[in-house]
């Protein structure tokens, strides 16, 4: 059962998957882009300095140096802030990865508004949108560190790009170590319910608890479910849950523009209409502040949850 | 492709040369479509590679001991497609589908669809970046194998072609040569007026690169020049050569309105002329 206080850096996990999986398959390299203090690829670095390659604060051409090691054979894994390895480099991404489809897994951090301070130069609310629209592209969002870990090595060990996105916050802890393996056409349960689906995933699975928590009082059953993996995406799950609670509900820290709110939302328009709302940053930029401030001015918090609950509720 | 006569080997290449710029012209012209121009200004340059210096493996295009080669300037895929079907990578005839719907032999290279290509290329600037990334490879695995990548004059205009050179030199990457076909057009004028380039040479060199001067038609000139390269440690290498757009037909060479015009029936004739 999860606890609220039980919080923990999914990049550290990120950084020792690493070093594990380092350990187990000689063939794989480690890109970064000056980050890797914040994205933790160091301790890959410290530990193998031979397969790390700082590429300095040019990520177009981390990304297509990345695209060269995958074709002689190598399983790059690559990182730097989400922002700029898939903004920057978005057409490197789609011509060079994506077009031969090649196995390159971009794991970028401080994904979302998680750079509070820094402004919205360095804050990523696009970047779920301009990933999963490229063919070939697989896009995962793990939940906590435990997630991360199994998410990092279905990445090692799959074909194909991956974009992977992490925060840079502590996100709660809600998986057991040893006890949960990642599969992208199962999406977890987090919270059990039935007057209403939330799916929610990453840092937001947290608001989306709390949420329920409060429902709980209002004498409403929501379900919680985490849907780590945008692309593939699990289609028969969102139509049967749709089937079921008859109500939708989808909570994002990223743009309501392209994100899983349009991924569910292009799912159950097509097969299974039922009524739906998305939470998610409304066509806005951040900008400097703590996390809890930004998601307060944003409508993130779980009160604008509940309300968008309430409100798809009264259209079923 | 080496004889005890060396004049005999030049007239052998500058056979191949010339059929290479035919199956250029007969295959763009089928097309409807395609860059013979910047295909032509590169020809000498691929035949000298290809007959020579690089050692791709026409009967196992994934081994991985193998020379890599990237068109970078990817637009001038009909003159690597006419390379390698006349290398044996795939039948002369399937020349005649380029650009159509499902052929390999798309409008600009895609790895995934034509095995023997290394890399797929088109936009401009990415080629050379992952040509570092298949040369850090080969260091990595201590392979000998070298990457010959040739880019445009224009393509230097985009920013990534100075990451990556920033970043061979950084890495010491002397399996890395490129080869810039310095034709002095783009698109839309000389590259002096559109965005100048200045003094190509000097910045190559001030990125850390070692570099030549070569007349890229002179297939002497550059096979010489890559007999010289060999002694080059610890540094990338660029060959800056110097060509003429559209060279080989000289109605068409430096004039700009054929930088993707179709040639009409009696242009097509009046070309092939020149090809024989």
């Amino acid at each position: 059962m999860y606890n609220f206080s039980h919080c923990s850096h999914t990049r550290d996990a990120y950084g020792h998957a690493l070093v594990e999986l380092g350990e187990e398959m000689p063939n794989l390299v480690v890109l970064d882009s000056d980050l890797s203090g914040s994205t933790k690829t160091a301790k890959f670095a410290k530990k193998f300095p031979d397969r790390f390659l700082d590429i300095g604060i040019a990520e177009q051409n981390l990304i297509d140096i990345a695209a060269g090691l995958s074709l002689s054979g190598k399983i790059p894994f690559v990182s730097t802030f989400a922002i700029f390895g898939c903004g920057r480099a978005w057409e490197q991404i789609r011509n060079t990865l994506a077009l031969d489809n090649l196995t390159v897994n971009l794991v970028m951090t401080h994904a979302g508004l998680s750079l509070g301070g820094d402004g919205a130069t360095h804050q990523s609310l696009e970047d779920i949108a301009i990933m999963r629209v490229i063919p070939n592209m697989q896009v995962i969002v793990p939940a906590d560190s435990v997630e991360t870990r199994e998410v990092i090595r279905y990445a090692a060990k799959t074909k194909g790009p991956k974009y992977i996105r992490i925060s840079r916050r502590r996100t709660m802890d809600i998986f057991q170590k040893g006890e949960y393996h990642f599969n992208p056409a199962q999406y977890p349960v987090i919270e059990d319910g039935s007057d209403v689906t939330i799916f929610s995933n990453g840092c937001m699975l947290r608001e989306s608890l709390k949420a329920t928590q409060e429902l709980k009082k209002q004498g409403i059953s929501a379900k919680v479910i985490n849907l780590h993996s945008i692309k593939p995406l699990a289609k028969e799950i969102i139509i049967s849950e749709a089937k079921k609670a008859g109500a939708i509900v989808t909570v994002e820290e990223h743009n309501v523009i392209g994100g899983i709110g349009s991924a569910v939302a292009e799912v159950l328009s097509q097969n299974n209409p039922v009524p739906m709302k998305i939470i998610g940053v409304n066509d806005r930029f951040g900008g400097s502040g703590h996390v809890e401030e930004l998601y307060r001015e944003l409508d993130l918090t779980p009160e604008h949850i509940c309300r968008a609950v309430h409100e798809v509720m009264k259209m079923r | 492709m080496r004889s005890k006569n060396p004049q005999k080997d030049q007239d052998k290449l500058k056979d191949i040369a010339r059929k290479v710029r035919r199956d250029i012209i007969l295959m763009t012209a089928e097309a409807g479509g395609g860059h013979y121009m910047s295909s032509f200004s590169c020809v000498e340059i691929l035949v000298s590679l290809f007959f020579g210096e690089f050692h791709g493996d026409v009967n196992n295009p994934e081994n991985p001991d193998r020379d890599r080669f990237v068109i970078s300037k990817g637009h001038a895929a009909p003159a690597l497609y006419a390379i390698m079907a006349e290398c044996g990578y795939f039948p002369v005839e399937e020349l005649k589908t380029l650009r159509q719907c499902g052929s390999r032999l798309q409008g600009h290279p895609v790895k995934h669809r034509l095995p023997g290509l290394d890399t797929s290329s088109g936009s401009l600037g990415q080629g050379i970046s992952t040509a570092v990334g298949i040369a850090l490879s080969a260091k990595m695995d201590k392979r000998k194998f070298r990457v010959f990548v040739v880019l445009g004059d224009g393509e230097c205009q985009e920013g990534i072609v100075w990451e990556a050179a920033m970043s061979a030199a950084h890495f010491k990457l002397d399996n890395l040569i490129a080869i810039i076909d310095k034709n002095n057009l783009q698109i839309s004028g000389p590259t002096d007026k559109v965005m100048s380039l200045g003094d190509l040479k000097a910045k190559w060199e001030a990125f850390g690169w070692a570099v030549f001067d070569v007349n890229g038609h002179d297939m002497a000139n550059l096979q010489a020049t890559f007999e010289k390269i060999k002694s080059v440690k610890n540094k990338p290498i660029a060959l800056i050569a110097d060509t003429i757009k559209g060279c080989g037909v000289p109605f068409i060479e430096n004039n700009l309105h054929y930088h993707t015009a179709p040639l009409n029936e009696e242009e097509l004739k009046t070309a092939l002329e020149y090809l024989t």
